[in-house]
């Protein structure tokens, strides 16, 4: 096995006392898609923080290929690693090739010069998320989804041999929930390799199917990781959501498929409700 | 897609951000011209071309030397320096509202000059030295204060709703000192503190137009080049650092830029009302609603040539500041900004 992309050593991560994420021993193998399980609240963004240098660890370490987070300076970093977060702002009257284009800020030199792959990456990136019509339209004036394809083909035009993203699903239908994670899972760099893709989803029926790893953080720990059928097993969902379900095989991909039948209650005597 | 089809839309949009600017900068000029040129003593073109290049025509050389020529390059360049100083802080605190002189730069300004001729007798240059004095000590304690203020997240930092709240409370403060300190003046003094708290170009010196010039030489390619650094912040703090950049680094930059602007200005003509509000949002207009520093400039120095000329030319015998005429107009305006943001909000 290759190198990890990320290793964290007793990671703990926190927003003055309060700590979010605790202990936390992790590692990312290259070119494998990891998704971030997890209810409300358990430290999948902050884990995100960590990962993507908003948040310095509290105790612990992270490196990454090697290096120890801190060492690298913030440029070349994002040159590696591209992040999506939940909610990002859209400035005002930019059209969609403008708003993709930011992405290629890492690129670029302190007075933001146009690197010469600029055109080229924010085309590519455009086409992979099919929004080539969009192209000169304001991202005003698009659907929450295109939106959200916006965004994705931002950090796409970053151009990174790994992706971080926090619920890149959020605000899309099904079928294009599907579609951008066939994407993510599919993404290729310029040598063919796999892209590192690391996403926090909280619909687990799509993480079973996209993911080569899952990893399920309660309350700030990890309280499972490995393939989806390591972790999607009914013990593993009733302690990390609290949520009885069954689990089936995919007659046809063969993940496993979750079946929720109800909230576990923590007083075993109360009726439980069926959803 | 190809790659030639991006760069065809790029160069479209530069195109587009091109002729805006060559049209403002006309219109800028050309504002210029007349305010030199036009108005109750006019100027002919021939004689105006003869007297700057040395010849003295009697009445016409004082006139134009020592009035109109530094009035109109005066007005330019603190409105400049205005509007430039508007598109910083609205591109950082991404609120309509959040200018300098709604956020007590220039209400701070006021009460360092007032404070000066009460207390120490300034008048003159004095008062704008004064003046920026005030601005800068308004901009310190805006920042001391929102840093202070610990949000519900326990984040300090000087970018956010606290900034804007802080700088409500300041310019409150600093109006209530001018008014404290106006009631203690004797009249006469009273009447010259008046004038410069309103803003005017009336005492437009050559001394004063240089300190402004020299700052607008460092302060504007380095205002273009910190608004361009302000791309990745502009997509939110967490974006902005994906993308290795250090937003709050930056942001602090253009927000003391723009308040080494602002003060700048507003000690050489005084605080100038609603000229940094209104500049960025009518430059934003003709470019859909994109910010460009150049722009906001070109608009504040249109809007306080006008000003100047409508307060000192064209109400008769009622020679008013130019920044009672940019106060009348600023208002309302305010008020229309504020419908929109409540849309917006909506929305």
């Amino acid at each position: 096995m290759s190198d990890p992309v990320f290793e964290t050593r007793g990671l703990s991560l926190g927003y003055g006392p309060r700590i979010a994420v605790s202990e936390v021993d992790l590692a990312i193998s290259p070119g494998e898609t990891t998704v971030l399980i997890g209810a409300n609240g358990s430290g999948k963004s902050t884990l995100f923080k960590g990962l993507s240098r908003q948040l310095a660890p509290s105790t612990g370490t992270i490196r990454f290929n090697g290096h120890d987070l801190e060492e690298l300076r913030p440029k070349p970093y994002a040159r590696q690693v591209a992040l999506l977060p939940q909610a990002p702002l859209v400035p005002e009257g930019l059209t969609v090739t403008e708003l993709v284009s930011r992405g290629r800020h890492p690129h670029r030199r302190w007075w933001g010069a146009p690197s010469p792959g600029d055109d080229e990456a924010i085309a590519r990136a455009l086409s992979m998320v099919s929004l080539e019509e969009f192209a000169e339209r304001p991202v005003d004036e698009l659907s929450g989804g295109q939106r959200q394809r916006v965004w994705i083909a931002l950090v796409l035009a970053q151009d990174t041999p790994t992706v971080l993203l926090d619920e890149p699903t959020a605000a899309l239908d099904l079928a294009h929930q599907v579609e951008l994670l066939d994407l993510l899972r599919g993404l290729r760099r310029p040598d063919g390799s796999r892209t590192t893709v690391i996403t926090v989803l909280h619909e687990l029926n799509l993480a079973a199917r996209v993911a080569d790893r899952v990893i399920a953080l309660n309350a700030g720990r990890i309280s499972a990781a490995g393939t989806p059928e390591e972790v999607f097993t009914p013990e593993i969902l009733a302690e990390v959501f609290d949520l009885e379900a069954q689990v089936v095989r995919d007659p046809v991909e063969g993940h496993p498929v979750i079946l929720p039948r109800g909230r576990r209650r923590i007083c075993p005597t109360a009726p439980s409700r069926v959803m | 897609m190809k790659a030639s089809a991006v760069h065809e839309l790029q160069r479209r949009q530069t195109r587009r951000t091109t002729v805006v600017l060559v049209v403002l900068f006309t219109a800028m000029l050309a504002m210029m011209g007349i305010r030199v040129l036009l108005g109750q003593y006019t100027v002919t073109i021939p004689d105006f071309f003869r007297i700057l290049g040395g010849e003295r025509i009697p009445g016409a050389t004082f006139i134009v030397m020592q009035d109109k020529l530094p009035r109109a390059l005066l007005g330019a360049a603190a409105g400049a320096a205005f509007g430039i100083s508007g598109a910083l802080f609205r591109t950082v605190l991404r609120n309509p509202l959040a200018s300098p002189d709604v956020l007590g730069i220039n209400a701070g300004a006021a009460a360092g000059a007032v404070a000066a001729m009460y207390f120490l007798g300034a008048a003159g240059t004095g008062l704008a030295w004064a003046g920026l004095a005030g601005a800068i000590a308004a901009a310190m304690l805006i920042a001391l204060v929102s840093t202070s203020l610990r949000g519900a997240a326990g984040t300090a930092g000087i970018v956010g709703e606290r900034f804007l709240l802080a700088g409500i409370g300041v310019a409150a403060l600093g109006q209530a000192t001018v008014v404290g300190i106006m009631a203690r003046l004797t009249t006469q003094n009273a009447q010259g503190a008046a004038v410069w708290t309103a803003g005017s170009l009336n005492s437009s010196t050559w001394d004063r137009l240089i300190l402004v010039s020299v700052v607008l030489v460092v302060a504007i390619p380095a205002a273009v080049l910190v608004h361009r650094a302000l791309q990745p912040a502009s997509l939110g703090p967490e974006l902005a650092v994906g993308l290795g950049s250090h937003p709050g680094r930056v942001q602090t930059a253009a927000l003391g830029l723009g308040v080494v602007l602002a003060a700048v200005a507003t000690a050489s003509t005084g605080p100038l009302a609603f000229v940094a509000l209104l500049s960025t949002p009518i430059a934003a207009a003709l470019r859909h609603g994109r910010i460009s520093v150049l722009a906001s400039g070109a608009v504040g120095a249109l809007i306080v040539l006008a000003a100047d000329m409508v307060g000192a030319e064209m109400l008769g015998d009622a020679r008013l500041p130019a920044g009672v005429i940019t106060g009348a107009i600023g208002a309302p305006v305010m008020l229309w900004l504020l419908v929109q943001q409540r849309r917006g909000a909506r929305s």
